[in-house]
């Protein structure tokens, strides 16, 4: 859908349509990731439906201009729903030759190139490795593109002689130019980051000005010069009515984590240690001092953990976050957890392995971590998010289940969710369920203290040290059944080893049955997912219902236990096709629980999937039904 | 220690004893500790339920089992981990870690290290039998050079770690040792421990006889516990001997072994448990050999002076947070700053 009017004053024509995805790209100090998230946000407010990537190298600040340098920020906005940050890009904003040459191939023939001039002199050419003598902006190099090269770094320091400022300083507001235009472009205000500057400077005025004053010229700049012929205009998205948010996935994971202790009544203790992606969930909790939540920075994973095992057994929400290294070393703890029968949850936002992998980059590839990395017969609940804002959800029912089921439960996210974000329809307060925490205060006098003996879910009492008469030990050796008294005897074992396992599986009772999320149930093939990939399968299964195929989407948040009727959805298909971001593993553990002949689809790139690719591959296995 | 008493039910050392049969080797010193701890108890002014002890893995670790107090067995070298959750957690209740050697200075090292800095108020018994008794008899962080055992068949060739010095460099707020075989002392010990409002930790040595028999009887022996040991007191001079004859005097910073028959009782060192120079220079007294002489092994309390809790520090700065920032609705933080409305 396109419209387009003239503007008369300068001949600028209007464009309006329905998407478009811009990626931000530049070195590693550039600023990409603030311009692109000043950027959404204006979107957001302005109620486009979008989804964005950042998309960032490990090193802080690798050599200036080089291709291990790029820092790139992607986001789809739209007026219609959006799923994914999109495969290709309409816009690529390129502070140097080193952005150019990384991001180039994923944009769109047709595409529009905003090159930051000085970015590409010779030094930067080198640095960025380009042949002798070639200059990519030059002699038609990008003939398929739409090319606007700008001397941002040029007109930045122009607007800012007056300033006062150092060099440094001047240099740094570039990002502020870039952020202007493109508003200008995509026909958005300045207000906000206006308001934002004006907020984060308040100490600063001398840098506040200078920042608004950049990005003014900015966006002067695509007002008044001739080379900017058109504006695009992204029409709110008719999305369902309420009240919205923008949203990260770590950020929904810390704000669900205060939610489920308020609703459960039971104070919040955060014991982790720094690791990348998961590490904003710690530095966002420890913000809530004033609401009594307690963060514990530890010495090391273990201690993460450890420290939060020490929280809940005397009566915390207890919770540690991490990423897939940090996950392999609390796994002795996780094992002592599953015997003493405590709550816990962790928080695994998962990333490129094995060992330190791609720290930045996302993967799936510790769901059978998840499942089966523990010494011992040691079943964990495994709960996964499927979007940014659904972190907020599954996090709060992997606390919940936590709570009452007396176990510890793991939450995967991974770095594809947890850094991007998209609007959220938040919930009003109310409408969040209780958590039942439930202590064991007191027994009758001729009654004998029972530390293992269960309900009619197979959950024990959760006895605080500090209530008067009960106590009693607990312990990583194996216990008598009831008693809680440290037993060998060998029937005894197998008994508490089924116990505990009949105890995770009973969970099931409690969790919601599958249903497809688009496509009907007898499909001729039905797409399988869990987690991050939720987004780029809706997209790509709602495109091919859309062209008349016989597909389906079912997507898992629930892996163990698995929802009851997961086996039977499945037979209904003539094909189960299972996409991951691994190379099988939901698959394997499908393959194996229900005997069905599902096909995998991996890619362990630290990339999501496109949505082309997707479709590309449900066509092909359609073809070979 | 501020853990209220809630009653005034005066207890005695057999409540503290659980019903589990206590399992150790006959002969263990282990025994004589799990007496002095519950022989202290019911005069700390702690209520009953509000004693927690936290041990690793180890035969020391399996003292939580035979206290009838709340407890964790937990994992290998982790107890420090855990009780630092459990005292942030609730710094109401009265901590207590249960160590070994090798629990705490080898697979625990450094969790022990970061405890000792962060300085919880909690109580560390380390019970030190130089040898890895459960996995019967290897070599430990503690043990001497030269050592045989079934991992060193020719000897050990490391370098043990000095416990109290360790922990002094970690900046443990409290350094003591004490020993199996010397009931009352350990009694006044454990009791200083508790008193103690910070990290405290207890170096117990303790006999293993069927792995590493008679490790500490030097110190504990009526012919040579005069001459190897020395008891440290707050305010009285560092004398040791057969007949109390000897004392140390510290020349600039090196000290000296004097006898006072000889030379008066003119400038002896008199022992300062705030002064942490001398308290680094004590805990060296370790060595067989120390600045050119045979030192005695102090017992005692080496070093002491309280500086804030941690969990002091973490519920002050929440409360400092809480007068300067009302507590944020949930509804707020589930809006954030930024909202808009689609109708």
């Amino acid at each position: 859908m396109e419209t387009i009017e003239k503007n008369l004053e300068k001949n600028t024509a209007v464009k309006e349509v329905d998407k478009i995805v811009v990626r931000f790209s530049g070195d590693s100090g550039d600023g990409m990731q603030l311009t692109g998230m000043q950027f959404t946000d204006t979107a957001a407010l302005l109620g486009n439906d979008l989804s964005t990537f950042p998309d960032f190298p490990s090193e802080i600040r690798a050599p200036i201009g080089t291709v291990a340098g790029v820092s790139g920020f992607q986001v789809h906005f739209g007026s219609t729903e959006i799923y994914t940050p999109g495969d290709q890009y309409d816009v690529l904003v390129a502070m140097n030759a080193a952005a150019l040459k990384v991001d180039l191939p994923r944009l769109k023939h047709g595409g529009i190139i905003i090159a930051n001039a000085q970015g590409f002199d010779i030094k930067n050419l080198k640095l960025a490795n380009y042949p002798d003598g070639l200059n990519p902006l030059e002699n038609g190099y990008l003939g398929n593109y739409i090319v606007h090269k700008v001397d941002i770094t040029k007109l930045t320091k122009e607007c800012l002689i007056d300033s006062g400022l150092g060099m440094k300083e001047v240099e740094r507001s570039k990002n502020m130019f870039v952020l202007g235009l493109l508003f200008w472009m995509f026909d958005k205000p300045l207000d906000y980051t206006i308001k934002f500057i004006n907020e984060k400077f308040s100490k600063k005025p001398q840098i506040a000005e200078a920042n608004i004053k950049t990005l003014q010229a900015g966006w002067n700049y695509g007002e008044n010069t001739e080379i900017f012929t058109t504006q695009f205009k992204v029409a709110p998205a008719k999305l369902p009515s309420g009240t919205y948010r923008n949203i990260t996935g770590n950020q929904a994971t810390a704000i669900g984590l205060i939610a489920a202790s308020q609703k459960s009544d039971l104070p919040l203790f955060i014991g982790s240690y720094p690791i990348t992606p998961a590490t904003d969930i710690l530095q966002e909790l420890s913000k809530y001092k004033n609401n009594g939540v307690k963060t514990f920075q530890a010495e090391d994973e273990i201690a993460g953990v450890c420290s939060a095992i020490g929280a809940s057994y005397v009566g915390n929400l207890a919770v540690t976050t991490t990423s897939g290294p940090g996950m392999a070393l609390k796994t002795e703890a996780l094992g002592l957890m599953t015997i003493l029968e405590l709550p816990l949850v962790v928080v695994n936002v998962q990333r490129g392995g094995p060992s330190t992998g791609l720290p930045t980059k996302t993967e799936q590839a510790d769901l059978l971590m998840a499942m089966h990395g523990r010494h011992g017969e040691a079943p964990i609940p495994i709960l996964a998010a499927t979007s940014p804002s659904d972190c907020f959800e599954t996090v709060f029912e992997a606390c919940k289940i936590a709570v009452e089921h007396m176990t510890p439960v793991i939450f995967l996210s991974d770095g594809y969710i947890a850094n991007g974000s998209e609007p959220w329809r938040f919930p009003n307060e109310d409408a969040i369920p209780r958590i039942d925490a439930k202590f064991l205060s007191a027994i009758q006098k001729e009654e004998t203290l029972l530390p293992y003996k269960r309900d009619e879910n197979f959950v024990r009492p959760w006895i605080k040290p500090g209530t008067k008469n009960l106590e009693h030990r607990i312990g990583g050796l194996e216990k008598q059944n009831e008693t809680g008294n440290v037993s060998y005897d060998p029937i005894n074992h197998e008994t508490m080893v089924r116990l505990r396992a009949a105890k995770v599986k009973k969970i099931e009772d409690s969790i919601p049955l599958l249903t497809t999320d688009s496509g009907n149930e007898n499909a001729k093939l039905v797409v399988l997912g869990w987690g991050s990939t939720y987004g780029s399968i809706k997209t790509a299964v709602k495109e091919l219902l859309n062209e008349g195929y016989d597909v389906a989407h079912v997507h898992l948040k629930y892996i163990n236990p698995f929802p009851k009727n997961l086996g039977g959805l499945l037979h209904g298909f003539d094909r189960v096709l299972i996409p991951e971001m691994n190379s099988g593993q939901l698959l394997q553990l499908v393959r194996a629980k229900y005997l069905v002949p599902a096909i995998g689809y991996s890619k362990v790139q630290g990339l999501p999937f496109t949505t082309l690719e997707l479709k590309e591959k449900i066509l092909e296995t359609l073809k070979a039904i | 220690m501020e853990t209220i008493a809630t009653e005034n039910i005066k207890l005695n050392p057999k409540d503290f004893a659980s019903d589990m049969d206590v399992k150790w080797c006959p002969g263990c010193g282990d025994y004589s500790i799990l007496k002095q701890v519950q022989t202290v108890f019911p005069d700390l002014g702690v209520a009953k339920e509000n004693f927690v002890f936290i041990s690793g893995i180890g035969c020391s670790s399996r003292f939580t089992y035979y206290m009838d107090t709340y407890g964790m067995h937990s994992i290998h070298g982790r107890a420090a981990a855990i009780a630092s959750g459990v005292k942030a957690a609730n710094p109401e209740l009265s901590v207590w870690i249960v160590s070994g050697d090798g629990d705490a200075m080898s697979i625990g090292g450094n969790h022990f290290i970061h405890l000792m800095r962060k300085n919880f108020d909690v109580n560390y018994l380390m019970f030190n039998n130089q040898i890895y008794s459960l996995t019967k008899g290897q070599y430990s962080p503690t043990s001497e050079k030269g050592k045989i055992t079934k991992t060193s068949p020719y000897g050990s060739i490391e370098e043990p770690f000095n416990p109290s010095e360790l922990a002094l460099g970690a900046k443990a707020s409290f350094v003591a040792r004490t020993q199996d075989r010397d009931p009352k002392h350990m009694q006044m010990i454990l009791k200083r421990a508790h008193q103690h409002k910070g990290t405290s930790f207890v170096e117990v040595y303790q006999n293993c006889p069927v792995f590493n028999d008679g490790a500490f009887f030097a110190f504990s022996d009526k012919e040579t516990k005069k001459e190897e040991a020395i008891f440290l007191e707050h305010g009285k001079p560092l004398v040791f001997g057969q007949n109390d004859e000897k004392a140390i005097r510290l020349d600039g910073l090196q000290p000296v072994i004097v006898d006072m028959h000889k030379e008066g009782v003119n400038d002896l060192w008199v022992h300062d448990e705030k002064d942490k120079t001398k308290a680094n220079i004590i805990s060296r007294f370790f060595d067989s050999e120390f600045n050119g002489a045979h030192f005695p092994r102090p017992f005692g309390v080496i070093y002491a002076d309280e500086r804030p809790t941690y969990e002091d520090k973490m519920v002050g700065q929440i409360e400092e947070v809480k007068i300067k920032k009302s507590k944020t609705p949930l509804g707020k933080i589930l809006s954030g700053d930024k909202t808009w409305t689609i109708l």
